[in-house]
């Protein structure tokens, strides 16, 4: 996994609430077997009407949020199915860190998997942002994952909170299936322990 | 009791880092696994426990014809499964045997969910198996990766609620009906952080299908699992399946599962009541499943909402699902029927709608399919004739499988067909791009598929002989 440290890049918004993993990465294109690939659906059917024409009021569709990294929206961001492919298609498109007032637990901790930082702050200073962004074409924010600030070139300047281990995690691009592995000794003693015990 | 079964399955606990908990059962479907099994390999690791290991294929499979799947793509996902559990030895449930199915009527159908468990899948839905008192949750690939790997899980211990429903349920009051009106109270996303327990008088009395289909549903309220207290209604369900305890080692068990209720004044972070008693049958208008309300009430009207983005959220949910504001939800007609899923896809689920749908005729303009949850559910249904009334009043009776849940097969709706649903979620396109998709009770979609637009059920005239 790659390591996420600090990121300056455009924001893009995407303003609605509980923006469902269906939405992110709709079913038709779970059918694949690998990880990649996944970045020219996201977000499909809002991109694209029925007939495959560009659906141009869209905010990703739009020229100014063209190349964005950093992906704003509303709260419960990342609700309904597990689906990992949603965080596949949203670093596969080019986002390294959404934020939100709130994420879906599932979805947020399937970031951390894939190198997305995701970020949550309070609803005023959402708004604030997109306010920011709407209001700037070109609307760029400097996220450091190191001293957890964001700010942006007219003074805004935001700290904003994540769980220590979880940071530590990004910061170093960890793999935890190795980390876990670490404990192999206790996970075979308690596997015998309960083996002779037939706790069920 | 979610503080037992953590504390029974945490291996390592370390200040300012999540805890490895032990995995029970991991639950494995085509899906959500091909990448799990590609990492594995790329890093030459083997499946830890196969045998704490099972899968099925169930998201992708037809449910008619269903041996020949046309999306090559489709095909490719199904035979890779396949070819991943015989490489690592997992028992995989295919299409030729019989427990084939959704993967969660499928597990508690062969008695593998139990009381205390640690059970995971790579699907939001896995919090159904709560409803025996088991800690259920979704997981994402990399996390199926890690199961396999491991046979553990790092996870941060959840905050705890619990939801009382308080009173009885009046008749024509479902289970589907206590979750969708919960949800409909608190919303999408009250759950988020939390394991749920549900208790309560109307707890108590719900079979254990009945709490399958409420515990189903905990993801839709945001939580991580949901979770009842097993009691002699899941010791009775239990018994005698074939990967329960058998014999003495049952009632050795039995004794372990009722050690594991929540103790007397236990404390919860957070404790929210919900009334049963004046419960009425649930529709949802929206494109979130907390977007519901009573059949006897109408659409809302958006500007009345009180926060600028429920206003925002509602106008564009009602636009999408081509409805207007104030109408009264039985002025909404239908043209498409799904019964089934891992929320209703069971025996009682397939009893209850076609109690209701005996003696009458789908309405002519509507189509209406019905899924069994799994092979076994197929079989009992038609030991028990119910194929017959569905089949009689009109509506197609299929094979095992998710089908419209989530229309990754080929049952899907066509754009701006409205669909009564006995599924778990009406997002946007869920059940097919432009498809419009309303959560409902088996019985308030037969009834449904009867007369052609949603009705009160309890009014239902209920017929003990098919007639002609």
């Amino acid at each position: 996994m790659e390591a996420f440290v600090q990121l300056n890049g455009l924001v893009a918004p995407v303003d609605r609430v509980n923006v469902d993993t269906d939405a992110i990465i709709p079913k038709q294109f779970l059918k694949r077997i690998e990880r990649s690939g996944f970045g020219q659906f996201l977000f499909f059917e809002w991109r694209w009407d029925e007939q495959g024409n560009v659906i141009p009021e869209f905010s990703l569709n739009k020229d100014r949020y063209q190349g964005a990294s950093v992906l704003l929206s509303r709260a419960n961001f990342g609700c309904g199915s597990s689906r990992e492919h949603a965080p596949w298609a949203i670093l596969d498109y080019g986002f390294r860190c959404v934020i939100a007032p709130s994420f879906a637990d599932i979805f947020y901790n399937n970031c951390f998997k894939n190198g997305i930082l995701p970020i949550k702050l309070t609803e005023e200073q959402v708004d604030d942002l997109f306010k920011r962004t709407e209001a700037k074409e070109g609307y760029k924010l400097n996220v450091d994952l190191e001293n957890q600030v964001i700010t942006d070139e007219d003074g805004l300047n935001i700290s904003f909170e994540i769980d220590a281990h979880r940071r530590n995690f990004l910061l170093k691009g960890l793999d935890d299936i190795g980390l876990t592995l670490q404990h192999e000794a206790a996970i075979t003693a308690y596997e015998q322990r309960r083996a002779a015990s037939a706790v069920v | 009791m979610f503080e037992k079964i953590w504390e029974n399955h945490e291996i390592v606990s370390e200040q300012g880092k999540p805890s490895i908990l032990y995995i029970d059962l991991h639950l494995v479907h085509e899906v959500t696994s091909p990448q799990a099994f590609e990492g594995l390999r790329l890093s030459g690791r083997q499946v830890r426990r196969p045998e704490l290991t099972f899968a099925t294929m169930d998201h992708n499979v037809p449910t008619k014809d269903r041996f020949n799947i046309s999306d090559p793509i489709s095909k490719q996902q199904v035979d890779t499964l396949t070819a991943n559990c015989k490489e690592f030895g997992v028992k995989l449930y295919d299409l030729n045997t019989i427990d084939q199915g959704v993967v969660h009527v499928m597990g508690p159908e062969l008695g593998l969910t139990h009381p205390g468990k640690t059970i995971v899948c790579g699907d939001s839905h896995t919090s159904t198996h709560g409803a025996f008192g088991a800690l259920a949750f979704g997981i994402g690939t990399s996390e199926v990766e890690h199961v396999l790997a491991t046979q553990c899980l790092q996870q941060a211990k959840a905050k705890t609620m619990c939801i009382r429903f308080n009173g009885k349920r009046k008749p024509g009051i479902t289970a589907k009906d206590m979750i969708l009106g919960l949800i409909a109270k608190y919303g999408t996303d009250f759950g988020t952080g939390y394991v749920m327990e549900y208790t309560g008088e109307a707890i108590r009395e719900l079979t254990m299908e009945e709490r399958m289909t409420v515990c189903n549903m905990s993801i839709e309220a945001g939580a991580r699992a949901g979770l009842i207290a097993p009691d002699e209604t899941t010791f009775a369900y239990l018994r005698g399946r074939e990967y329960a305890p058998q014999g003495a080692a049952f009632d050795k068990a039995v004794e372990q599962w009722r050690a594991l209720c929540t103790d007397e004044g236990a404390e919860f972070d957070l404790t929210l009541d919900f009334d049963v008693a004046t419960l009425i049958p649930q529709v949802t208008w929206g494109t979130s499943p907390g977007m519901g309300t009573g059949i006897t009430d109408s659409v809302p009207v958006p500007e009345e909402l009180p926060t600028e983005n429920e206003r925002k959220a509602a106008k564009s949910a009602i636009e999408y699902m081509g409805l207007k504001p104030g109408t009264p939800m039985t002025d909404i007609e239908i043209d498409y029927v799904f019964i089934g899923s891992c929320t209703n896809g069971r025996i009682e689920d397939l009893r209850a709608a076609a109690s209701v749908a005996r003696g009458y005729k789908v309405n002519p303009k509507v189509t209406a399919i019905v899924v069994p949850g799994s092979g076994r559910v197929k079989i009992q249904a038609e030991k028990e004739g119910l194929d017959k009334i569905f089949v009689e009043a009109g509506f197609e009776w299929r094979d095992a499988g998710c089908s419209m849940c989530l229309a990754m097969n080929p049952d899907v709706l066509q754009p701006g067909q409205r669909c009564a649903s006995t599924s778990n979620r009406n997002f946007e396109g869920r059940q097919g791009r432009g498809g419009r998709t309303h959560l409902v009770s088996p019985e308030m979609a037969a009834a449904a598929a009867v007369q052609g637009r949603f009705v009160d059920v309890r009014k239902w005239d209920f017929k003990a002989e098919v007639t002609a």
